[in-house]
């Protein structure tokens, strides 16, 4: 059994907080570099360059790359050949997020009750999934959410007789009714199928799919070039100031569900997406 | 819309003269005093109101911020800077215009009592890009908490700014830039 310790966890997760709110990720800035190519729109191209000179200056610089630095979202993927040592693993979690966010100067941006609505001070408690994998290795991915987008995201529990027509206007409509307040171009989560809160799951779990990286099944991954396609014809284009260019991917996730259902939740994240994996 | 290149320059206080020059989609540089409030900040102002109370800044000829930023690295005013959307402060401002608000800078769309204030209390709402808020706040001069500290992020800053840049998206004729830019390169 690999012995890994509290701390180690700790330590890793702080490094990761100030990591993604201050370094623009490869994939990301590629994805950008690729829109400004596609893009049209005078106005458009400026809003593009401005966001990637903000990436330059927020890396070189020490700035988050947003003042939304978010609410951490955790996988936590555990190999159950490995052990926590030295204290309980949630707490180890919370506390890097806790050290993270102090550490970078990061936004706290946490309530701790949704009805009396006071901020929490450190901008925990992180939002943390866990999954039991086999190995012996602990897989973490971190996604920034932003509230924005967040807060356009929509879920819809379809009839399998609604079909794929159906569930395809739902992903496109949610991109449009987002339209200037995700903050385009965006990266679009989708969850097919599972349950009510598996499909919402998958949403969120797609985000941190190396942005623009197809699905490994080719289906899924001609229904995202599908959905990118119609979502780019939209017009909302960089900032919303109309374009060609409004999400930069579609990442779609499906899973087995029931004969009767057929869920769909969609997670935009905004032209600041951060997320990033390590393992340890 | 316009597709003006050079941004005008504009310094607060803003006059009804200079918020009529300029139209959806104008890049604009603003220069002078910005005070921040977002979600809570808002709330609390209207109760202000509400109960004939004065607020904690004269509103008149002034722009509202809607920003949270993140707590400045030793030796800066700020940290980042950009803003939050809009659309959650609509049911605030029409009566935060009528106390004299000439600019407001936020992203997203606005509804449409929001859209109908700006027109009567000739006042402008300007677009800043979220995702620029390092370089939006290398913009910001100083810093200070002028009300509600309690708030944390959500308190009301005033911000010196030099040449803070943003897109004007709702003029004073009734114009936006994302309808209008939407409409010139949507496929349908």
């Amino acid at each position: 059994m690999r012995e890994i310790s509290a701390q180690t966890i700790t330590d890793a997760i702080a490094d990761l907080c100030i990591e993604v709110n201050h370094r623009m990720q490869p994939d990301m800035l590629a994805a950008l570099e690729r829109a400004l190519e596609s893009e049209e729109s005078p106005l458009g191209r400026r809003v593009l360059q401005q966001v990637l000179e903000n990436a330059r200056v927020a890396r070189e610089a020490w700035y988050p790359i947003c003042q939304d630095t978010g609410q951490a979202v955790l996988f936590v993927d555990i190999g159950q050949e490995v052990r926590v040592t030295g204290g309980a693993l949630t707490g180890a979690i919370q506390e890097g997020v806790r050290r993270g966010y102090a550490e970078g100067y990061l936004r706290r941006s946490v309530v701790a009750s949704p009805l009396r609505r006071e901020n929490t001070g450190d901008n925990t408690p992180a939002i943390v999934y866990y999954d039991i994998t086999s190995g012996d290795r602990v897989r973490i991915g971190m996604i920034a959410k932003g509230a924005g987008c967040d807060n356009m995201s929509r879920l819809e529990m379809l009839t399998p007789a609604a079909g794929l027509g159906a569930m395809e206007a739902f992903v496109v409509e949610t991109v449009e009714r987002a339209g200037p307040n995700a903050s385009p171009p965006v990266v679009v989560g989708v969850g097919l199928g599972g349950t009510f809160e598996k499909a919402a799951l998958l949403a969120k779990r797609a985000l941190l799919r190396p942005v623009g990286a197809p699905h490994a099944d080719p289906e899924i991954a001609a229904l995202e070039r599908k959905l990118l396609d119609r979502i780019n014809a939209l017009g909302i284009g960089p900032a919303g100031f109309g374009g060609r260019v409004t999400a930069l991917a579609v990442h779609v996730e499906g899973h087995a569900t029931h004969i009767a259902s057929f869920p769909v939740a969609v997670n935009l994240d905004c032209h600041s997406h951060r997320a990033k994996s390590i393992e340890l | 819309m316009t597709n003006a290149v050079e941004p005008t320059h504009l310094t607060t206080p803003l006059t009804d003269e200079a918020v009529g020059r300029i139209k959806a989609g104008d890049p604009v540089v603003i220069s002078g005093v910005l005070y921040t409030a977002r979600d809570a900040a808002h709330e609390r102002l209207a109760r202000m109101l509400e109960h004939g109370e004065p607020l904690p800044v004269d509103l008149r000829g002034q722009v509202i911020y809607y920003c949270g930023p993140t707590p400045p690295r030793p030796g800066r005013p700020i940290g980042s800077a950009g803003p939050t959307t809009a659309t959650r402060m609509d049911v605030f401002t029409p009566a935060l215009l009528a106390q004299g608000v000439k600019g407001l800078i936020g992203k997203g769309r606005r509804g449409a009592d929001v859209r109908e204030a700006l027109r009567t209390h000739r006042c402008v709402y300007f677009a800043a890009i979220e995702g620029t808020a390092a370089l939006l706040g290398q913009r910001v001069q100083s810093a200070e908490v002028i009300a509600f500290p309690d708030l944390g992020p959500e308190a009301i800053y005033r911000f010196v700014v030099d040449k803070f840049p943003v897109v004007v998206a709702n003029d004073v004729y009734g114009n936006d830039v994302y309808e209008l830019g939407r409409r010139q390169y949507a496929r349908t």
